[in-house]
């Protein structure tokens, strides 16, 4: 699935990184980052409420580059600056992460299991 | 061979996994498999946020060489009364702070376990902990 398509379906707001030629094939639902840390997926969307370093961080160790904040979540300036760092996508939506996940299955992004 | 070392504050959550991202420039820098750099990165950033989670300061030493990498991260603290339990998936004494940090949930040891190929956990109650984690190339 294109990055534009998730943008349009969840109505996010992009708050770093650049989106164009972005593909996503998984999406994982998770505020807890060491869940996040045994997956092995490619080409994977994280969806969060953790609006924290730490997830930018889980990202960057789990070699995953666009995150989706969901429930109205703001970006950190922290955050902002190690996703830059990193070539890292943003995203808020103020959707639930329920809403988010439903909407995106639906559209046809897939489950990691 | 190249050694990078590190000093981690305990509590200061602004900075955890400061020092596994310098560690997986390094290795991305010298062309090491991009699977085995994830293994890597993902062991000692759970164990960087122990130190940061559980502790009051620590040091992470990595050595590279040819054939893998040895990662050394001790610090001073409250040390694991128990390993065994500890290395259950589950069993967490993490404060209400550290899961609001997005950790927490006894998944850091067997994350750590599950990406090395060796771990050695030395410690001491009321002194400290000493992780030793082996990955080969
Ligand atoms: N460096 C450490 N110093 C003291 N206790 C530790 C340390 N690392 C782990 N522990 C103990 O082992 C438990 C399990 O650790 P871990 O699997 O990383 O889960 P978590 O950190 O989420 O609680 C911790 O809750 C803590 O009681
Ligand atoms: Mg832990």
């Amino acid at each position: 699935m294109k990055l534009e398509q998730v943008i349009e379906i969840v109505n996010a707001k992009v708050i770093c990184g650049s989106v164009k030629a972005n593909n996503i094939e998984r999406g994982f639902c998770s505020d807890l980052m060491s869940d996040v840390l045994t997956i092995d997926t490619d080409k994977l969307l994280i969806i969060t409420g953790l609006a924290n370093v730490q997830a930018i961080r889980t990202a960057e160790m789990a070699d995953v580059n666009c995150i989706l904040l969901v429930r109205n979540k703001k970006a950190t300036a922290d955050m902002i600056k190690v996703a830059e760092e990193n070539n890292m996508i943003i995203m808020e939506t103020s959707f639930s992460m329920f809403h988010v996940a439903g909407k995106l299955y639906e559209a046809g992004l897939k489950p990691v299991y | 061979m190249i050694k990078l070392n590190y000093t981690i504050e305990g509590g200061d959550f602004s900075r955890a996994g400061y020092a596994s991202s310098q560690v997986k420039k390094n290795l991305k820098q010298l062309g090491v498999d991009q699977k085995i750099i994830k293994n890597i990165v993902v062991a000692l950033y759970e164990a960087e946020v122990n130190i940061v989670a559980h502790a009051q300061k620590g040091n992470i030493e990595v050595l590279i060489s040819p054939t893998g990498v040895k990662m050394i991260v001790s610090d001073q603290g409250p040390g694991i009364v128990d390993v065994g339990q500890a290395m259950q998936v589950g069993f967490s004494t993490a404060s209400e702070k550290v899961r609001q940090m997005g950790f927490g949930a006894g998944m850091g040891l067997p994350n750590i376990k599950r990406n090395v190929d060796r771990l050695d956990i030395e410690t001491k109650v009321g002194k400290g902990t000493t992780l030793t984690m082996i990955k080969d190339f």
